[in-house]
Formats: structure tokens, C-alpha cells, sequence
């Protein structure tokens, strides 16, 4: 089912999302595409991300959209000024890409290019705002279109913070967020029930469906890494000795991510699965899970 | 205040290839007060370069560099040693250097970087820092500037990437929206935190041509002014 008709229509939505690759070489994710089709509802493509320059989320969007996918078009507001961001929302839509996900886009200093000039023209807020307007028919200087855009609005949100300042904000961006057009949210990976409930419970007041992140664990190395060097997760202890412990690394880490989703479920609106790496084994994931 | 640091050595001198001659201009405003252009470091600059077998044709501090009438009219008695150079090196901010090359007409070499205050150029107290935007938002952000407080200037919220209420590009910096937010809370106002701040008018960044039109560009202008100071 196409995104914005499993969320409409109430069922557990599930998205996934590829990375494009450093060059011109698309054979690996037109392999993947061909894996997930019918597998999941929506297939996010990341914007440039960790600021390391890669072919782009539009194209690749587009090479989706080709294959039969629906492709959530990701778009940082680190590269690209109001211009060229509208313009390429108008490329977006006549290439039949029907959603996008504004975000903020992590700082070049922390990619490959770290000389970059940042933009930030817009913020999340207002490009969310943005895209309303061009689905309303007009860009960000009032002229009328010809011909408006029609996407569904996605945002992004941290479930789990380590600081008050943080939670706080979180939540009250998410309303912000809502009131200039979200009409979905991918977090950031959960590894607690518990915290995810905290949020949740505050959250659903908001009436918005929300997919909540998962990263499936590769090495108890990799969890800890994780825990140092990404904002919002917090993989427990219990967690990372599971993974030292096993034999088969790599299916208990499935398991593990096929767990979480089970516990996570009834919280939330959906699953976004995001494999880094390992897009093939997202269908054994949901198969584990239950889901497929 | 502009701050400014001098240049790596190496990095002037290959400026300075296949030149025998300079003229070595400090300033005694921000140059001085950054410790890259005073008087001190003009004469250890004089020293490094008679060093690696450069003439100094002359040396002076002016305050201030970014007045042109005041070095055209400074440098005017210096004439001679000015013109005597194959060229200028200045050490000062970017404001200063392009000064004196409007009214010199000589290679001008710049001998320092000026470092981003993050837009502060009047007087500054403490870690405040404002970017002369032109539609300040210190009022829905408990008068913590959110362009030069967030690393990427974000106006409507926090980009989620601190960690430890520390910014993710550097575990130095604080988060200017945790920092934001503490602040909207101690005052009673986080119902601030819900308004939208719409997309902005960056072009009122850049200075307004009225803004040309002061009595000391005015005088800048003058021709006689130009002629002494070009020789």
C-alpha cells in the first residue's frame, strides 16, 4: 500500500530508507527496491546524509518511483536555499514523488565536505510551511503556481533525550511542526519501551500517526558507538551484552529489532525501519516481527 | 570590534615573492587590540622581514585603518616611503585592508584573517553576539539570539542533534535552544516555543544604501582627499 493509504487507512504503517551510494552506481539499491516492493508502504531516501556527499535523494527518488515503490523524498534544509528548494519540490512532484521529510540536515563539519557553507535559508519548520504552501498552490513569495503540488508532510522527531531542555523542546516542536502541516512522524531509534511510552503518552495528544525508528543492532560495538555518538539513542546495557553474547551476531540483532517492534507496536501509528546497510534483511525483520 | 589574527609567516612571504620593497601599515583600533597589528607586532613584522632579506621602506600605525580619509590623510607625510615600496602590507581586519587598498595605489597584501565574532561589530560585554540582522527575534527567544546562539541559526527549534544539552558541532558549545529554552522557561514564556517564525528576510542583512550617505563617507569621497592619499 502506498504511504499516505496505510496511514489513512489505519493500518500499521511501515517504512524503511536506502542511502544512494558515493557515485553513479545504482545497481545496489535497484536491487533493494526490487526486494522491498510489497514489502512496506514507503521507502524513505536519505538527503546527503550524515552530511557526506552521495548521489542525490531526488534521482534516486525518482528510480523508486519508476519501480513500482513510493519513495519518501528526504530533504535537508543544510544544502539548498528557499529557491532551490521549492524548484526541487516541483522537479519532485512532476517526477511522481508523493512525500517529503523535512529536516534540518546535520552540520558539514560532521561529513566529508567539512568547508561546505551551511544554508539553512529555512529551518524544518519552515520548509514544512513551505511545502503546504506550494500544495496550496502558491511558492514562498505568493506567486500562484501552475499547478500545485500535492505531498504528504513528514517530520521528524527524538523521542528520548538526556536532558529536560531537550524532551521539552522535542514535544513542542512537534506541535509546531503539526501546525504549519506535518501529517506524519519517523523518530529517531527507540531501544526502550518504557521511554518510548513516556513519550508517547504526551505525544498522542497530537492525533498525528507516528512511526517509530528502528536501527537493527549489528555488534554490541556497534550499539555502544551508537550510545556515544548519537543523539537520542540509548541502547540499554541488557542490550549490548545480548549482542556480545551471541554466536550469530547478525541474527540476533534481527531478533533483537523484531522484539522491539513487537513491544513498540501498540504504542504507535507504525515502524521505520532503518537498516543502514542491511535494506535486504528488512523483510526477514518484519517476517520476525509478525508483519508480514 | 573586528577581531583578526596574523597570517601564517610562511603564508605572507609567499605574498611577497619576487618583491624586495614593503611598506608595513599597522592599526591602532581592533588590530591592536587583537594583538596582530599594534605597534609591537608592526616592528616584529619589520624584524621577520629584514630577516628573509626584505627592505622595509617604512612603517606606521593608524587608528583607524577603516577610515579611509584618515589614512589617505596619515599616510600623506609618509608619501614618499609609501611609494618607495613595491607594496603594502597591512595588518589588520578585512575592513581595514580593503581601506587601504581603495586609497593606495599599490598591491596592498593582507597580513591578517579576521575571525568571525558572529557578526558583532559594535561593542561587545560578554558571549552576546548579534548579526546585524535587520528583524531581531529576541523576543520570542527570551533574548537569546537563535542565528548566533545555534550553530545553524535555526529560528523555530532546536535541530535535535545535541547531546548532553552540548551542541553536535562541537561538545564545547552549548545548544542555543536547550539554552533558549531554560531561558523561556525561567521568565515564564515557553508558550513562545509554539509560535511560528516565518521564513526570513536575509536581504535586510546587507547594509542599506542610506546607510552610505553619513558625513564621513561624504568626506571619503572627496577628490583632493583621494589624490593625497594615492600620491
Amino acid at each position: 500500500m502506498a504511504l499516505r493509504e496505510a496511514l489513512k487507512s489505519g493500518k500499521f504503517a511501515i517504512t524503511t530508507e536506502v542511502g544512494p551510494l558515493k557515485g553513479t552506481d545504482t545497481s545496489e539499491i535497484m536491487e533493494v527496491a526490487e526486494i522491498l516492493n510489497g514489502k512496506v508502504d514507503g521507502v524513505n531516501v536519505t538527503d546527503q546524509q550524515s552530511a557526506v556527499m552521495r548521489l542525490g535523494s531526488l534521482a534516486t527518488c525518482s528510480l523508486l518511483v519508476q519501480k513500482g515503490l513510493d519513495p519518501v523524498f528526504q530533504m535537508t534544509c543544510r544544502d539548498r536555499n528557499r529557491i532551490a528548494l521549492q524548484s526541487d519540490l516541483l522537479s519532485a512532484s512532476v517526477l511522481g514523488i508523493r512525500n517529503v521529510l523535512a529536516i534540518s540536515g546535520d552540520f558539514p563539519s560532521l561529513g566529508d565536505h567539512i568547508d561546505a557553507k551551511d544554508v539553512y535559508d529555512l529551518d524544518s519548520e519552515q520548509l514544512i510551511w513551505a511545502i503546504n504552501q506550494m500544495n496550496e498552490g502558491y511558492d514562498l513569495a505568493n506567486n500562484e503556481l501552475q499547478g500545485k503540488t500535492d505531498f504528504l508532510v513528514g517530520a521528524v522527531v527524538k523521542p528520548v533525550s538526556d536532558t529536560e531542555e531537550s524532551s521539552e523542546l522535542q514535544l513542542a516542536m512537534m506541535e509546531k511542526k503539526i501546525s504549519v502541516g506535518a501529517r506524519f512522524f519517523q523518530t529517531q531509534a527507540v531501544y526502550d519501551a518504557d521511554a518510548f511510552d513516556t513519550f508517547m503518552k504526551r505525544a498522542a495528544q497530537f492525533k498525528v500517526p507516528v512511526l517509530v525508528g528502528i536501527i537493527p543492532l549489528k555488534s554490541a560495538g556497534m550499539a555502544r558507538y551508537m550510545n556515544k555518538n548519537v543523539s537520542g539513542v540509548f541502547v540499554p546495557e541488557h542490550m549490548i551484552s545480548e549482542m556480545t553474547k551471541a554466536e550469530d551476531k547478525a541474527a540476533t540483532g534481527l531478533e533483537i529489532a523484531a522484539r522491539l517492534i513487537k513491544d513498540l507496536k501498540d504504542l504507535c501509528q507504525g515502524v521505520h525501519i532503518m537498516a543502514i546497510g542491511w535494506e535486504k534483511k528488512v523483510p526477514e525483520i518484519l517476517r520476525l516481527a509478525d508483519l508480514s | 570590534m573586528l577581531r583578526s589574527e596574523q597570517k601564517p609567516f610562511e603564508e605572507i612571504l609567499g605574498y611577497l615573492e619576487g618583491e624586495d620593497k614593503v611598506f608595513i601599515l599597522g592599526c591602532d583600533g581592533c588590530a591592536q587590540a587583537s594583538q596582530t597589528g599594534g605597534m609591537p607586532q608592526v616592528l616584529e613584522m619589520k624584524e621577520r622581514l629584514e630577516g628573509e632579506g626584505k627592505a622595509v621602506t617604512g612603517y606606521t600605525v593608524i587608528d583607524f585603518l577603516c577610515q579611509k580619509a584618515l589614512v589617505a590623510s596619515r599616510l600623506q607625510p609618509l608619501e614618499n616611503k609609501v611609494m618607495e615600496a613595491d607594496s603594502l602590507l597591512v595588518l589588520t581586519c578585512g575592513v581595514g585592508i580593503q581601506a587601504v587598498a581603495a586609497m593606495v595605489k599599490k598591491p596592498v597584501h593582507p597580513g591578517c584573517n579576521t575571525i568571525s565574532l558572529g557578526g558583532s561589530r559594535g561593542e561587545w560585554q560578554g558571549s552576546e553576539r548579534c548579526m546585524e540582522c535587520g528583524d531581531c527575534l529576541l523576543e520570542y527567544t527570551g533574548g537569546i539570539c537563535p542565528l548566533t546562539a545555534c550553530s545553524k541559526g535555526l529560528r523555530n527549534g532546536a535541530c535535535g542533534g545535541a547531546s548532553n544539552g552540548k551542541c553536535e558541532v562541537s561538545p564545547e558549545k552549548p545548544c542555543g535552544w536547550e539554552l533558549i529554552y531554560s531561558r523561556l522557561r525561567e521568565v515564564g514564556r515557553l508558550d513562545m516555543l509554539k509560535r511560528f517564525i516565518p521564513p526570513k528576510a536575509w536581504n535586510k542583512m546587507r547594509p542599506r544604501p542610506e546607510i552610505l550617505s553619513t558625513p564621513l563617507w561624504a568626506l571619503e569621497q572627496r577628490d583632493e582627499l583621494r589624490e593625497e592619499g594615492t600620491g
